[in-house]
């Protein structure tokens, strides 16, 4: 079960379909909550990054290595391989890779073997074009690629990557259930993590997602921090028991 | 070994180079160790108490041990001396003889090697393992000491221990079979998770090596 949460311009934003971003709190207090709340892990994406031509910051990585229980996840803008052994080297578990995977494959590969393969993860934006056909897009999913889901999925296992976040970009903060058919469909091509991403709303989309879709563990941005009715950011963590699988 | 009262709480960290340093650094801090990060043999040969973390590729790992000299100078503070040792993950694997990854010898201290995880059913158990785990406790064990039998630890590995020493095995993990997750004999010991990232769990597997 696996918080989501997006930085931009020094805080956590929220946004819907990869726009109109909103401020919900500080990140770092954030952290301390998900250890209290004894989250299993924790993925932060710096979403600005890669228009804006930066890397996700390691001081930034740095602060939360210091106060993580669990391990955590970074992405946004990783392009170099010295980028990436800067932020393992301040702590976090592992890296993302997103639009870098898409428009460079060999450069998981390249990641993988310097580094080792769970410490590689890859994340897959997808949304359908107008004939209803699955793509994996780019640069917070404004650039199509050429890649199916499950061809791609492939493609980065058979670079090393260690983990797959498949991103069902249509259902970010809709809360309407996971994509399952998406999910079936990666889950069966590899032999690697998958992880589901976009549009968890209630406790049986998870149990779904790892149940019938055969992922092998649920990602959610929007459930788990939202706005409370005087601006103050809210985060709820679900209990063991309460978890369906 | 002393078993008495005086505490120690110098412990020598060693810098391979892999991310989880720092945190592991962090962590025994807090529980009130004074700790030395180094990567020179002559510190690590004369080490009260040694902790080995490790993220990354066995051969690579090997091969820099032997051509620093830390290899040897860990011999000498964890077989001569015997010294407290604590291998995690990748610093477990490489006390075995053999490992897949880069197939080469390890320090080759406890009997076993090091293989790839492969599960009967791939598409269920996905390799690498990354996740949640717990441990089915073999026998008593003073690193696992007041840790409830259902606590869960965060493994990521795609290979782990194989062919132990039976009497060398405090606990296994089960992930399609069954392969150790705590090893021990006297002074060297090893646990395939990361304590660092396993909440108080972890915190507490530390704290008991520390009191050890």
């Amino acid at each position: 079960m696996i918080p989501v949460l997006l930085l931009g311009d020094g805080g956590l934003v929220k946004t819907e379909r990869f726009r109109s971003p909103r401020y919900v709190g500080d990140p770092i207090n954030a952290v301390r909550i998900f250890n209290e709340l004894r989250a299993d892990e924790v993925v932060f994406l710096d979403i600005f990054a890669t228009p804006q031509g930066r890397t996700v910051s390691a001081e930034f990585v740095r602060r939360v290595g210091e106060e993580a229980d669990m391990p955590f996840a970074v992405g946004g803008g990783v392009r170099s391989v010295e980028a990436v052994r800067e932020l393992l080297a301040a702590g976090a578990e592992k890296v993302v890779l997103g639009t870098v995977a898409v428009e460079h494959p060999s450069f998981v590969a390249e990641v993988a073997q310097a580094f080792g393969s769970s410490t590689v993860v890859v994340c897959l934006d997808v949304k359908r074009d107008l004939w209803g056909r699955r793509w994996v897009w780019s640069r917070r999913a404004s650039r199509r690629s050429i890649y199916p889901p499950d061809e791609f999925a492939l493609t980065m296992e058979r670079m090393g990557a260690g983990e797959l976040i498949v991103h069902a970009v249509e259902r970010e903060g809709t809360m309407k259930g996971y994509d399952l058919e998406l999910l079936r469909q990666v889950s069966r091509s590899v032999t690697i993590p998958v992880v589901a991403l976009g549009g968890a709303g209630r406790m049986s989309d998870f149990g779904e997602a790892v149940g019938k879709a055969g992922a092998t563990a649920v990602a959610a941005g929007s459930l788990f921090v939202f706005h409370g009715p005087h601006r103050g950011v809210l985060i709820s963590y679900p209990e063991r028991t309460e978890l369906p699988f | 070994m002393d078993r008495g009262k005086t505490l120690s709480l110098d412990v020598t960290l060693l810098d391979l180079g892999s991310g989880n340093l720092h945190t592991v650094r962090r962590k025994l801090e807090r529980l009130g160790a004074r700790v030395v990060v180094t990567a020179e043999p002559e510190v690590v040969a004369g080490a009260d108490k040694l902790v080995v973390p490790g993220v990354g590729h066995f051969g690579a790992a090997m091969a820099h041990l032997r051509s620093s000299g830390l290899a040897e100078a860990l011999g000498r503070a964890a077989l001569e001396r015997e010294v407290p040792t604590l291998g995690l993950c990748l610093g477990m694997q490489i006390l075995a003889e053999h490992g897949e990854e880069g197939g080469g010898p390890g320090l080759g201290w406890l009997p076993g090697r090091v293989v790839r995880l492969r599960p009967p059913d791939p598409l269920r158990y996905k390799v690498p393992h990354m996740g949640w785990n717990r441990l089915s406790v073999l026998r008593s064990e003073a690193l696992l000491e007041g840790i409830p039998s259902e606590a869960e630890f965060y493994f990521a590995h795609s290979y782990h221990w194989a062919g132990a020493d039976p009497a060398d095995v405090a606990a296994e993990t089960e992930y399609g079979y069954r392969f150790p997750s705590v090893i021990r004999r006297g002074a060297l010991m090893g646990v395939q998770f990361h304590p660092e990232r396993s909440h108080e769990a972890g915190l507490r597997l530390l704290r008991n090596f520390l009191s050890l």
